[in-house]
């Protein structure tokens, strides 16, 4: 067998890691094809988790050598620099750099570079040769340089490189097989990479390096490589889980930069440039264009995507199509399911025998959880969107055409398809915004997106727009027109909290906007569908114990203390529970806004879905068969609700009042649940409740007392 | 030669080479790793919709620019 020299022959083969499962990194820049590659390498053989303290997913998989042998696969968050700017950036760094306890750093690495963008690409990676690991280059999308015109001499890379250099078309499973069959040897060469190190940032590199193999148990190779990101990385991003340095190496790096900050050297900078003209060494005679290529589809999609006029009509579109995909197509899913709920609750009320587990079971896990999976066929639909926006790159457009707008609030873009998302649902809308780089536009999004009117909200707004108009059929206009009229408040409070928060409590450095627009791609069904079912899963994962809790929590405040009487009915008895109890203990402080301590039973219950209102008011004033569809029997017992005094409750005023209430208050456990996962604390979960509660409060009070004053 | 002046400047379909910017800032630090130094061919492809950001090609990608720090850089046509 002629092999090129550089790569060692098997015979001298030394086992790089004895019987242990050898680990894999896959690294790359965003949109480079990494995790069409990464699924395309272990099919469904991967878990998707979370890196513990950071909500950055952490995916793993496995795949076989050419021998049989398992192989580990980390598929680590997409990064244009080792010198992290966002968490993601940082578990990605973390990693390489074995800073983290929780994952085993990888024994070799794979860097996926895109072959129509080759400069910049290089640079991640050849801050990885620096590690002084194995790696193994692939140069994706060789279809994508085809069709531009560019020609890349893989041959010429390999031998200026040394290590192995496999073309690849990721998508469509081209150049997988020389992959794996680079994979599988046992030995890997070193890169031959040198390069030169600024002569002014020299000694810092040394004097670093020793106290990083000395004080912080690192080898000779990677310490010289974080040496030089910690050279490069001046305003370090740090996460939770990592290892954090020793105060001998931190007070060496902070006396060079104060050194070098008062002689006025550029030395990120110079770091930079020189890696660059490493690179533009490497690259000359690398690539080569044939003649002049002209606009690229991309770049004629472009034109009429990002167009001013027609790119708002694509936007539009893509957007209606959304909704309606999601009202359409969800439906019958969604009574599916709520219908076999219901069934399973039936079913074991009369398999067990009667008592408080039975009702336990039925009426606290099964219909509290299935209040929250009702909504499922809605948030896969958006998650399956979502990928595909993704995908496609159309999420980057929108972003671009959007950013303008949602700077007026100091947002950036990435923020608009989040909470967009959260009008049908929040739950998706908030985990879709870890698209968002800036921890601070992060966690402001999550804070306001449960603010947009979901769909959860709807039939709150249906039954009390038909208890606050007169007359049996409800005037179509009247009813689209008070309804956006809430929709139009939810957004302007979501932009009004967005303003203020970004003001005060979340004041940030001024926004960075550096937004790729990576070219279209057709999206491929199967990575899509598979990113869908793992957000699925992972929702329900982590949402699933605390929705769980606080369904039987509910529960048990609407359950006891038992009625006396046995024969009891159910609204006898939610009066006579905590429940009930609590409505009149928050009778007083909800008075102002016009409830009642029976609304106020309401109010609590509902606390498990918005929607979970319509069917307590059914039971707290004796409506059998209150239900979505049928709102006439509920809406007559509504209209004869009074006060002890004889007024009428459920005036229009209140009506309107009360839905208001719904627009503003934090009434949903799931988001509550997603919250606390995604911030990972329960600060910000609690702050979120105690803030919209309390806006609902104060708007509901204003209006209120203002109609009141206005004589209505 | 010709009169340098800033990114944002660029007529659609321009092209400079990269000046000058600022050496401080996470910014501008990370527009370098980006690959945007001095001396990189840079083209104004097109605005946003409403006027802001700004759509780049350099080095074979499209990235986009908020007019404020485009300002910042300086480029010679």
């Amino acid at each position: 067998m002629n092999l090129p020299p550089h790569i060692v022959s098997p015979g001298k083969k030394r086992p790089a890691h004895g019987d242990r499962t050898p680990v894999y990194a896959l690294v790359g820049n965003p949109n480079c094809g990494k995790s069409t590659l990464f699924n395309a390498l272990t099919g469904l053989k991967q878990k998707v988790g979370n890196y513990p303290g950071v909500t950055v997913e952490k995916r793993i998989g496995e795949t076989y050598s050419q021998h049989g042998k398992p192989i580990k696969l980390i598929d680590l968050p997409g990064a244009y620099s080792l010198a992290a700017r966002s968490p993601d950036e940082a578990v990605t760094r973390d990693v390489l750099l074995g800073r983290r306890a929780d994952t085993p750093q990888p024994d070799r690495i794979l860097c996926i570079v895109d072959a129509t963008n080759l400069e910049r690409n290089l640079y991640l990676v050849h801050q990885i040769l620096d590690l002084g690991r194995p790696v193994i280059l692939v140069l994706n999308m060789m279809d994508l340089a085809k069709k531009a015109g560019l020609h890349v001499r893989v041959t010429r890379l390999e031998q200026e490189l040394g290590i192995p250099i496999i073309a690849c078309e990721a998508v469509n499973g081209r150049g997988l097989v020389e992959l794996k069959l680079a994979m599988s040897r046992a030995d890997l060469p070193l890169a031959r990479h040198r390069w030169d190190v600024p002569v002014a940032v020299a000694p810092a590199v040394a004097e670093l390096q020793a106290s990083l193999t000395d004080s912080d148990a690192r080898s000779p190779l990677v310490a010289r490589a974080e040496a030089l990101l910690l050279l490069t990385d001046f305003d370090t991003v740090r996460v939770a889980g990592s290892t954090p340095l020793s105060w001998r190496t931190t007070g060496i790096l902070e006396t060079w930069q104060k050194r070098w900050d008062g002689e006025g050297t550029d030395w990120a900078g110079s770091l930079v440039n020189s890696r660059y003209e490493a690179i533009n060494r490497l690259c000359t005679g690398l690539v080569q264009q044939d003649g002049t290529a002209g606009p690229s589809t991309s770049d004629r999609i472009d034109a009429v995507v990002v167009h001013p006029l027609w790119g708002w009509l694509v936007l539009g579109s893509v957007m209606t199509a959304l909704f309606l995909s999601i009202f359409t197509f969800a439906e019958i899913p969604m009574n599916w399911i709520a219908a076999h709920v219901a069934l399973l609750a039936t079913w074991m009320k009369g398999a067990m025998a009667p008592g408080d587990l039975r009702d336990l079971l039925a009426d606290g896990a099964i219909a509290g959880v299935g209040s929250v999976l009702v909504f499922l066929p809605q948030i896969l639909i958006l998650f399956f969107f979502v990928g595909l926006l993704e995908s496609t790159g159309y999420m980057a457009r929108a972003a671009f055409i959007m950013d303008r707008l949602m700077s007026r609030v100091g947002l950036n873009g990435k923020s608009f398809i989040p909470l967009l998302s959260s009008y049908a649902c929040a739950i998706p809308g908030i985990m879709a915004t870890r698209t968002i780089e800036d921890p601070k536009d992060r966690l402001v999004t999550i804070l306001v997106a449960p603010l947009m009117s979901c769909s959860a909200r709807l039939p709150v707004y249906l039954v009390l727009i038909a208890a606050l108009l007169p007359g049996d059929a409800v005037p179509m206009l009247t009813e689209v027109g008070i309804m956006l009229l809430m929709y139009a408040l939810g957004t302007l409070g979501a932009f009004g909290f967005a303003w203020l928060f970004k003001r005060t409590l979340l004041k940030g450095a001024p926004p960075m906007m550096i937004l790729e627009l990576p070219p279209y791609r057709l999206p491929r069904l199967r990575d899509v569908v598979l990113q869908m079912l793992e957000r699925a899963s992972l929702f329900l994962k982590r949402a699933g114990t605390i929705i769980l809790g606080i369904s039987i929590v509910l529960w048990f405040l609407t359950t006891y203390p038992k009625h006396p009487d046995p024969a009891a009915t159910a609204t006898q008895q939610i009066a006579h529970s905590f429940a009930g109890r609590a409505g009149h203990l928050l009778e007083p402080t909800i008075k102002p806004l016009g409830f009642d301590w029976r609304i106020g039973i309401g109010l609590i219950t509902s606390f498990a879905a918005r929607e979970v209102f319509v069917s307590s008011m059914g039971v707290v004033f004796g409506v059998e068969e209150s239900n979505e569809k049928n709102t006439t029997p509920l809406r007559e017992a509504l209209r004869k609700a009074a006060w002890p005094d004889g007024a009428p409750v459920f005036t229009a005023l209140v009506c309107l009042t009360l839905m208001i209430y719904y627009v503003f208050a934090m009434q949903c456990m799931s988001t509550v649940a997603v919250v606390k996962r995604e911030t990972n604390t329960w600060r910000w979960p609690l702050f979120q409740i105690a803030y919209m509660t309390g806006s609902a409060w104060l708007v509901c009070f204003v209006v209120y007392q203002t109609g009141r004053a206005l004589g209505y | 030669m010709s009169v340098p002046l800033k990114l944002s400047e660029l007529a659609p379909g321009a092209s400079g080479r990269v000046k000058d910017f600022p050496k401080t800032g996470s910014t501008f630090l990370r527009l370098r790793e980006m690959g945007l130094l001095p001396g990189t061919t840079i083209t104004f492809v097109r605005a946003a919709p409403l006027g802001d950001p700004l759509e780049f090609k350099l080095r074979g990608y499209h990235l986009t620019l908020r007019c404020e720090e485009a300002a910042q850089i300086t480029v010679e046509a």
